[in-house]
């Protein structure tokens, strides 16, 4: 076990594992930011995607070690129940979501994809969500959520 | 008459509790899984009851306090569970108006409720239903002698209603995956490598030995491990598999075409529908049609947490049946039902019977071997390899054709395998972990629903008006992969390959087919879907193809009682099919929700199309071959269509279950139009680009 110090939602956190831990383990059960969500421990369903100084990475297959001194956002850092952030406001207006396990790393990657690009095309939309899965089929209420915003930045 | 549910649950507290201080509790027995159930029956209640939906606490299924409603399944929460709710409310409400005409002195035809307020509108004569609470006892049971409001009156119902569930989801912690109970310990279960191997040697020992490792529990062939640290239980599960031996488990039959396997299997036979009658055959088709083995393929692997204390245990579950559950678990665990509570927390997405009935034992038997509370999360390759498949299904269609070109012989047969071998349905124990012990339970004997609905066989009798018509189910009872209840049961095979052949039929009648449709259905809400969507999609009869795009229509009304659904479906093919639009037309009756329908109908096409295009099961004689995403893939970002929905609802009408109606219609639909695109029928699913390329040859 090592003492490593991380930077989640603008604030610093020091916690005792092992350098090869996943970051996502970190976040749910060191941190208790629970809205990162396991999906398949390989980096293939983007359930578990958090942004890595503003860039969208899955935290289940990145390792504890990796992440020192960056900076990591959750769900958690993007917006709260009373201050929502505007892709988790039109995820809501939209009703963008079925069962909703997916939905917390498809925002991420939406909003990785907005920071760098603010009025993207529908093949950079898609682009940004080809490491996201859904198995519900919201697909085309998560398309339209992420334009809304997209449009109106 | 008391709906069904409500019979078996009488007593109106277990479905209603008022709070003096101004608040309602409702408790249902239907779960939430993804689906928009929760905020449907909240929204029923607070129709009957005239309260504001922002009153409602619901409170999740818990064998503890909720009405016993079987499983959340077969899209029966709004018709069978929605009515309940509905009669219960609404005897609740005239207790209350009753009490409050006694009270005010005045005549219950006179009184209005609004918002939980009682009283005579135009005067300050009023009361409440929180001033009443303490002297109105819902400690009774439902009469059967109150209506429930006339349709005309809604306000709630018929609206729609943001999900109540999703602003947790989307912002933090809200699933069962998401639980965390003082002193918890993560569990995982080194599963066999395959089908029927058994443990030969293992050295617990040395998995113990491992730093963080809190707990090693081995019984038979089960073989667990807790630890405090999420990723020590990970690595201690990677060195269990170095330190387990295994016996050769049951060999495979050689992977195969499914309509070449099935009807070699040993199966039972039955004549479902026999009727004579009409005009004489003419010209006669034959065709089989197929469907692999069907991942659920939820993306959160299952998981359950559980506690047991002072020889009471407790189990959290994604599970779509608290009580069954809870038997089976009490069976396996030696213990009295009433000595263990199943309380239901949402998962992932649930489309059928997945891995969670199965975690949720697996957290049970860690709980007792670690003396701690335990939460266990399925892997991936757990939940695609292990969890139930949806049966594969094979059908052989043959029918006629008379002289005027109208359907004169139908015959359908159908051979898969059980669809419900649910926890609690027959006599045995359906879970993973109990067959593995050192003292196993043995599954239930294979047997499926009685027809109709049926399991396999639904919606195997068609729904058009065939004089003459013939339905033969076998029921496969080998089975040599683990398979249940996936969404729509043998309705999507059922309806892929009756309205493919309507499509072949319609072709050799020489006639459009929406036409060749409408003039074999009497139902007219059958004929207004199917009449909806080909007008909404633009359909042209005797429209060409380019050679390479595509349109067709399918229906079926799911179970032939639920809710009504057309599809029409546009395709390209390129290198592959890729689903351009989908057009649905839905009649669900009264649509308690019309977004949550929407909602569903949409999910439903994506889902049916990702089936249709892309899925399928693969195994050779060592075990499944599918066990992750790379393996077996679903259908992306930048595959899906752009889909439209007619909803037509019928105000008044019963509600009709939606959440699997729109499967069956998409598959047909969607072969369909790759016949209409390059004039070849691909019968047997997934189509995939090798499958129609063989269908070419």
């Amino acid at each position: 076990m090592e003492r490593v110090k991380l930077q989640v939602n603008g604030r610093e956190h020091e916690v005792a594992a092992e350098a090869k831990t996943p970051l996502l383990y970190i976040l749910r059960n060191d941190l208790g930011l629970k809205g990162t969500r396991f999906g398949c421990g390989t980096g293939h369903c983007g359930a578990c995607t958090v942004l890595m100084d503003g860039k969208a990475i899955q935290s289940c297959d990145t390792p504890l070690w990796s992440v020192e001194g960056r900076e990591i956002t959750t769900i958690e850092g993007l917006g709260t129940r009373e201050k929502l952030h505007p892709l988790q406001e039109a995820f809501l207006d939209e009703q963008a979501a079925q069962c909703g396990y997916c939905i917390n790393g498809i925002i991420m990657s939406a909003a990785a994809l907005l920071q760098r690009s603010k009025n993207p095309t529908e093949e950079e939309v898609t682009k940004a969500l080809e490491r996201n899965l859904c198995r519900c089929g919201t697909h085309v209420r998560i398309l339209r959520a992420i334009r809304n915003v997209a449009g109106k930045s | 008459m008391l709906p069904a549910n409500l019979k078996a649950n009488p007593r109106l507290d277990r479905w209603v509790r008022i709070d003096p201080r101004g608040a309602v509790t409702i408790f249902s027995g239907k779960v939430e899984l993804g689906q928009g159930t929760v905020t449907a029956i909240a929204q029923i209640a607070a129709e009957e009851l005239d309260v504001e939906l922002g009153r409602i606490a619901m409170v999740p299924g818990d064998t503890a306090v909720s009405p016993n409603e079987w499983y959340t399944a077969g899209s029966l929460s709004m018709e069978a569970g929605g009515s309940a709710m509905r009669a219960a409310c609404a005897e609740v409400r005239k207790l209350f108006v009753d009490a409050a005409a006694r009270k005010l002195e005045v005549s219950a035809a006179d009184l209005e409720v609004r918002d939980g307020t009682i009283g005579v509108p135009g005067t300050d004569l009023s009361t409440s239903y929180w001033a009443l609470a303490g002297e109105v006892s819902l400690a009774r049971e439902a009469s059967g002698g109150v209506s429930p409001k006339n349709f005309s009156r809604y306000r709630i119902v018929g609206t729609s209603q943001p999900r109540l569930d999703l602003p947790a989801k989307l912002t933090g912690a809200a699933y069962v995956q998401d639980m965390e109970l003082p002193n918890m310990l993560h569990g995982r279960v080194l599963r066999p490598p395959s089908y029927g191997a058994r443990l030969e040697a293992f050295d617990a020992d040395s998995v113990r030995a491992l730093p963080g490792v809190d707990a090693v529990v081995v019984d038979g062939s089960f073989v667990g491990i807790c630890a405090a640290r999420e990723e020590r239980a990970l690595k201690a599960l990677d060195a269990a598999r170095g330190a387990a031996r295994w016996s050769a488990g049951t060999p495979l039959p050689a992977f195969a075409e499914i309509h070449e396997l099935l009807p070699k299997l040993r199966h039972e036979t039955a004549v479902l529908v026999s009727k004579q009658g009409g005009a004489k055959a003419e010209k006669k088709l034959e065709a089989s049609y197929s469907r692999p083995y069907i991942a659920h393929a939820s993306i959160g692997p299952s998981c359950a947490v559980a506690w047991l204390r002072g020889g009471k245990l407790t189990v959290w579950s994604h599970t779509q049946g608290v009580f069954q559950l809870r038997g089976q678990i009490a069976r396996v665990m030696g213990m009295r039902d009433e000595d263990v509570n199943v309380i239901h927390r949402d998962g992932a997405g649930c489309y059928g019977h997945n891995g969670a009935d199965d975690a949720a034992l697996d957290a049970a038997l860690l709980a007792r071997g670690a003396g701690r509370p335990v939460r266990v999360q399925w892997s991936r390759e757990d939940e695609l390899a292990w969890s139930p498949f949806g049966s594969a299904i094979a059908v052989k269609m043959s029918g006629g054709l008379d002289a005027a070109g109208k359907v004169a012989e139908w015959r359908h047969e159908t051979w898969s395998h059980p669809h419900v071998q649910r926890p609690g349905t027959g006599d045995g124990v359906n879970l993973l972990a109990a067959w593995h012990l050192e003292k196993p339970h043995a599954a239930s004997r294979a047997a499926d629903p009685p027809f109709p609905p049926g399991a396999g066989a639904r919606n195997a009798a068609p729904l058009y008006d065939f004089a003459s018509q013939e339905v033969i189910y076998h029921l496969v009872t080998e089975q040599p992969l683990r398979v249940s209840a996936l969404r729509a049961l043998g309705a999507y095979t059922n309806v892929f390959a009756i309205e493919s052949f309507m499509d072949e039929l319609a072709g050799a009648a020489g006639a459009d087919p929406v036409a060749f449709r409408l003039a074999h259905l009497a139902d007219p809400r059958a004929k207004a879907v199917i009449e909806a969507a080909a007008r909404a999609a633009g359909w042209q009869s005797g429209a060409k193809s380019d050679g390479n795009s595509g349109r067709g229509i399918a229906f079926a009304r799911y179970k032939n009682a639920s809710a009504y659904c057309a599809v029409v479906a546009e395709i390209e093919v390129a290198e592959k099919i890729r689903l351009r639009r989908a057009v649905a037309a839905v009649d669900a009756g009264q649509a308690v929700n019309p977004d949550g329908i929407r909602n569903q109908i949409e999910g439903g096409i994506v889902q049916a199309a990702s089936w249709t295009l892309k899925e399928q099961v693969r195994w050779d004689a060592s075990g499944v071959q599918t066990r992750s995403w790379e393996d077996y893939p679903i259908l992306r970002f930048d595959e899906v269509p752009q889909i439209e929905i007619i909803l037509i609802n019928k105000e008044g009408e019963p509600s009709l279950g939606t959440g699997e109606c729109a499967a069956g219609p998409t598959a047909g639909a969607i072969a369909n139009a790759l016949f209409h695109a390059l004039g070849v029928r691909a019968r047997h699913l997934p189509l995939t680009p090798e499958r129609i390329a063989q269908s070419m040859l």
